[in-house]
């Protein structure tokens, strides 16, 4: 079953206009001794039966549905409005391509407008691309955007970033002139665990083309980055701020009024669950003076012939397809449709509902945080956090989460992860689709644990 | 208002349609007593204004609904581009991929509890590499420019391994732009090479360039001219010869389904865009998927993690020490992995075959209906695509954009044009397996009846579109003084 709708009558009177006698004709320039190979594949299923058989998959992966989920650590759940994934499954939408005919694709065109002006307003920025992969990949792409500004080959990456948007950004970088020094940006006591801007602002000198902040960051704090944004321009470095939970701008101050330089993030918390980590949106922005190093898709308003309004895909040549080896990035398909779902969710919920999913994130970890506080937990909350908090556990993170687990209860993300450190800690999340519920579930499956 | 046409009356922007305390959709109730903000996060952290516009439902509803009427898609009509292979999207992709066990869980759940997602993504992995003769595969990359990105860091990782350093990469004059792309981005450096009147690489100009520096050959099957390297076992011997590896460029892996395996043609590393080959939808520009498949030589430096199959189930194996490292938060386009695994069990042994014969009748199908009244530079038999030239057209004043903005007036959207840069006037048409003949037939009508016009009538070409949205749009403004977020004072 291959969906094409030809009868042998249509591939008769194909070949015969052709003029060749079978199809194996037209595959004569393959080598004869590899062509037809025998392929280890098994039989074509109908509908009903892939659709089975997929199910069947599905039906062994745990959801929230039947668990306390506390986990976030960079994949964010929040409540989406049921309209987004209606848009998002019309065919309008989902079957077409990049709008490389204007005229026949203005919807595309307009939204991708639409959307670059929302992320613009959001982070506070001048200008925006169309989208990235994700939020990792936006991150290695803000690096080497402020290496072709700066002409400069030193990046200050606070360890505080998330630790797989680091290693990609370590893979973006590792073949071109590009120095990454990762500077903790915490640091550890008996009485918790602390964030030290200082140390990250020390570490940036004149070879720094830029340093890269995430917000809130990977441990969930929003801390003040005013000494960092000091010594950036005293030495003439750029600021990247990471946003791993678009939700958290409906709240804090936005990176643009920090000094951002560039904002590389993630959009996927705006337009579903999690899926797995993807397909997300990695979002890139920055100011309009760098406009011409944005790698990626632009689309720009303009005129037509009769002066009314329309959009086109614009300042292509930064684009592969007409630079070739001098594009700014080699990026081609990139995340349309999930962006496009992040303007619509943005547009859906209002400046109100944003803001009040992040108050709702910050409210719930807040509650929990202080629920676990009450059953014997001890909290590691000397620095301020939105919707994330460092947990000590003294039986060890990973151990902690198995125990959790076994109570139906996903406790978050062992740290232990990041640094060798934090092996007796967890990072919890709590959210706007957090419940009492849950944080019952938690509590006392954390009493469980530790009894006796 | 004067000029502006009736059919479709432009779309305000969402800015337009709001309206200041208008509620928008109701977040869920609250679950605890509120915490200020305020009171827990550090003076000026908190941010004062937020500047978003306030637009009803069904206002946000119908707004989007209206922009999508300005769309074409593969749902409405043939959608002929080249290099892209817009073919049908079946609708059960779409159900699979949300089915609440496949979407819910997090990256970062125990292994244990999503069994069945690593053992989609570990099935996958392998049939990918058993249609395309790869011994292992990766199905991180984003997309096709990724996994272009990872093999050429696999192929570097992998001299570095033998003590070598090679720089150079040689790369075709038909190639897409992200092979040139990519190699900048891995630092090193493009050797253009040429291509032959046949339509295969030129073999004398491929020993010339050959040297110790030459790192690999980045080799697009079948060809972007739409043809198959009909020396491609001498060019890999050669290239091995010399110590250098090929890359295979993949994205039209569709016409060698079932038909050929481009791993037992001795390429090294190729990429597949399964939003292409295996039908994942392309989303209005993406999200699409990569996948990379290596020989074994390669495979230790593969990003890391990959799943693996142990007797006490699934796991995720972390990078080895020469992996070239992660580029992607977690495991890549995981919902497109979902939806190119239900196409390849839908098709089954039998269907990949079926796919190939279509795709590449179909192409030779159109290629023998337009012969007569098109230029084709390299006119053999062709695999899933067929390159015309509008240089006939040309000599009568009309250029290839010209064509293709006149085929919008017949409701048709236009194929690729102006690629492979080395054919004039390009008009690279792909109309994949799954049009019918009838459906090519229109195609090809009005693609004759638009070159007819270029000789009767070409002010209508030159005009044109007409009956579209909008009339050819001010590119020149559009790039000179960039208007790419909009402001109130607008
Ligand atoms: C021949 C060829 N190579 C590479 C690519 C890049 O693939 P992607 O757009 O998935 O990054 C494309 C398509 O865009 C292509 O047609």
């Amino acid at each position: 079953m291959s969906y094409s709708p030809s009868t042998d009558a249509d591939r008769a009177r194909m070949l015969r206009t052709i003029g060749v006698n079978s199809t194996d004709d037209l595959f004569v320039d393959i080598p004869a001794a590899h062509r037809d190979p025998t392929l280890d594949l098994p039989e074509a299923l109908p509908e009903v039966d892939v659709l089975r058989l997929v199910r069947g998959l599905a039906d062994q992966n745990q959801i929230p549905e039947g668990v306390a989920s506390f986990l976030g650590a960079g994949f964010y759940r929040h409540f989406v409005p049921a309209l987004v994934d209606q848009q998002l499954l019309r065919s309008e939408w989902y079957t077409g391509y990049t709008p490389y005919q204007a005229e026949m694709t203005q919807g595309t065109l307009q939204s991708m407008y639409e959307f670059q002006s929302l992320v613009c307003r959001l982070t506070g920025m001048e200008v925006a691309n169309a989208s990235l992969y994700d939020g990792a990949t936006a991150l290695a792409e803000a690096v080497l955007m402020c290496r072709a500004i700066t002409r400069r080959s030193g990046v200050v990456m606070a360890g505080t970033v998330h630790p797989a948007y680091r290693e990609v950004a370590a893979t973006y970088t590792q073949a071109v002139d590009v120095d990454i020094r990762t500077v903790d940006g915490w640091s550890r006591s008996d009485g918790g665990v602390a964030p030290d801007v200082e140390a990250v602002a020390a570490a940036i000198d004149d070879t720094t083309s830029c340093v890269v902040l995430q917000r809130p960051d990977f441990f969930g704090w929003v801390v003040d980055p005013t000494p960092v944004v000091e010594a950036a321009e005293r030495h003439g470095a750029k600021i990247v701020y990471v946003v791993t939970d678009p939700i958290s701008l409906g709240l804090l101050t936005p990176p643009g009024d920090l000094g951002a330089d560039v904002v590389a993030g993630e959009l996927r918390a705006l337009v579903g669950p999690p899926a797995y980590g993807g397909p997300g949106a990695g979002m890139l922005a920055t100011r309009k003076a760098f406009i011409r190093r944005l790698p990626g898709r632009i689309a720009g308003r303009t005129t037509d012939l009769d002066g009314q309004q329309g959009f086109v895909l614009t300042l292509q040549t930064r684009e592969q397809h007409i630079r070739r080896e001098r594009a700014t990035s080699n990026i081609t398909t990139n995340q349309a449709l999930v962006a496009l779902g992040a303007a619509i969710s943005i547009s859906a919920l209002g400046p109100g509902g944003v803001r009040s999913l992040a108050t709702r994130s910050l409210s719930a970890a807040h509650r929990c945080a202080a629920a676990l506080k009450d059953v014997g937990a001890t909290v590691f909350d000397a620095a301020p956090y939105f919707h994330e908090f460092i947990l000590h556990a003294p039986r060890g993170g990973e151990a902690t989460v198995d125990a959790l687990a076994a109570h139906g209860v996903f406790g978050g993300y062992p740290l232990g992860r990041v640094a060798p450190a934090l092996d007796d800690t967890l990072l919890v999340c709590a959210t706007d689709l957090t419940t009492r519920a849950d944080v019952e579930a938690l509590t006392s499956a954390w009493q469980a644990i530790h009894r006796g | 208002m004067p000029g502006r046409r009736s059919i479709v009356a432009s779309e305000p922007l969402i800015f337009e349609l709001a309206s200041s305390g208008r509620p928008g959709v109701r977040p869920p109730l609250a679950q605890f007593d509120d915490v200020d903000p305020a009171s827990v996060l550090p003076e000026g952290q908190v941010r004062e204004s937020l500047d978003l516009p306030e637009v009803s439902e069904i206002d946000v509803m119908r707004h989007f609904v209206r922009l999508s009427q300005r769309n074409h898609s593969i749902d409405t009509a043939i959608y002929p581009l080249g290099s892209c292979t817009m073919k049908y999207n079946p609708k059960i992709n779409e159900v699979a991929a949300r089915l609440p066990g496949l979407l819910e869980p997090h990256p970062y759940q125990p292994e244990t509890s999503v069994q069945g997602l690593l053992a989609l993504i570990h099935d996958l992995e392998a049939v990918l590499g058993e249609i395309a003769g790869f011994a292992t595969v990766t199905t991180q990359p984003a997309a096709g420019s990724q996994g272009e990105m990872v093999g050429l860091l696999c192929i570097q990782a992998w001299l570095r391994s033998r003590g070598e350093r090679r720089a150079t990469v040689l790369v075709p004059d038909s190639a897409h732009g992200t092979n040139p792309a990519t190699a900048t981005m891995t630092g090193m450096r493009v050797e253009p090479l040429g291509t032959a009147p046949d339509g295969n690489i030129d073999l004398d100009e491929l020993d010339a360039k050959l040297n110790d520096d030459v790192a690999a050959l980045m080799l697009t099957l079948p060809t972007t001219l739409g043809l198959f390297e009909q020396r491609i076992l001498e060019v890999t011997r050669r290239v091995h010869a010399a110590g250098g590896q090929v890359y295979g460029d993949g994205a039209n892996m569709n016409a060698m389904l079932g038909r050929v395996r481009p791993g037992d043609l001795g390429i090294d590393v190729m990429h597949l865009n399964l939003h292409k080959t295996f039908t994942t939808p392309h989303g209005g520009g993406g999200p699409g998927a990569g996948a990379l498949g290596v020989q074994a030589h390669l495979a230790p430096f593969l990003p890391g993690p990959q799943i693996v199959r142990r007797d006490s189930g699934y796991a995720l194996e972390p990078a080895g020490p020469d992996s070239v490292g992660r580029v992607h938060a977690h495991l890549g386009n995981v919902g497109n992995l979902i939806r190119g695994y239900t196409y390849i069990r839908s098709l089954g042994r039998e269907g990949m075959r079926e796919v190939a014969n279509d795709a590449v009748l179909n192409a030779n199908y159109l290629r023998a209906r337009l012969a007569p009244h098109f230029d084709i530079p390299y006119n053999r038999i062709c695999m899933h695509e067929v390159v015309l030239a509008g240089t006939r057209q040309r000599r009568l004043g009309v250029r290839t954009t010209d064509i293709a903005k006149r085929l919008i007036d017949y409701g048709v959207h236009p194929p690729t044009v102006y690629f492979p840069l080395i054919v004039d006037e390009a008009l690279m048409i792909e109309p994949t397996e799954t049009e019918s003949i009838e459906s090519l037939d229109q195609f090809a009508e009005a693609l004759i009846s638009v070159a007819d016009e270029a000789k009767t009538a070409p002010d209508l070409l030159h005009a044109a579109p007409s009956a579209a949205p909008v009339r050819r749009l001010d590119e020149v403004t559009a790039n000179r003084s960039p208007d790419v977020n909009w402001t109130a004072a607008d």
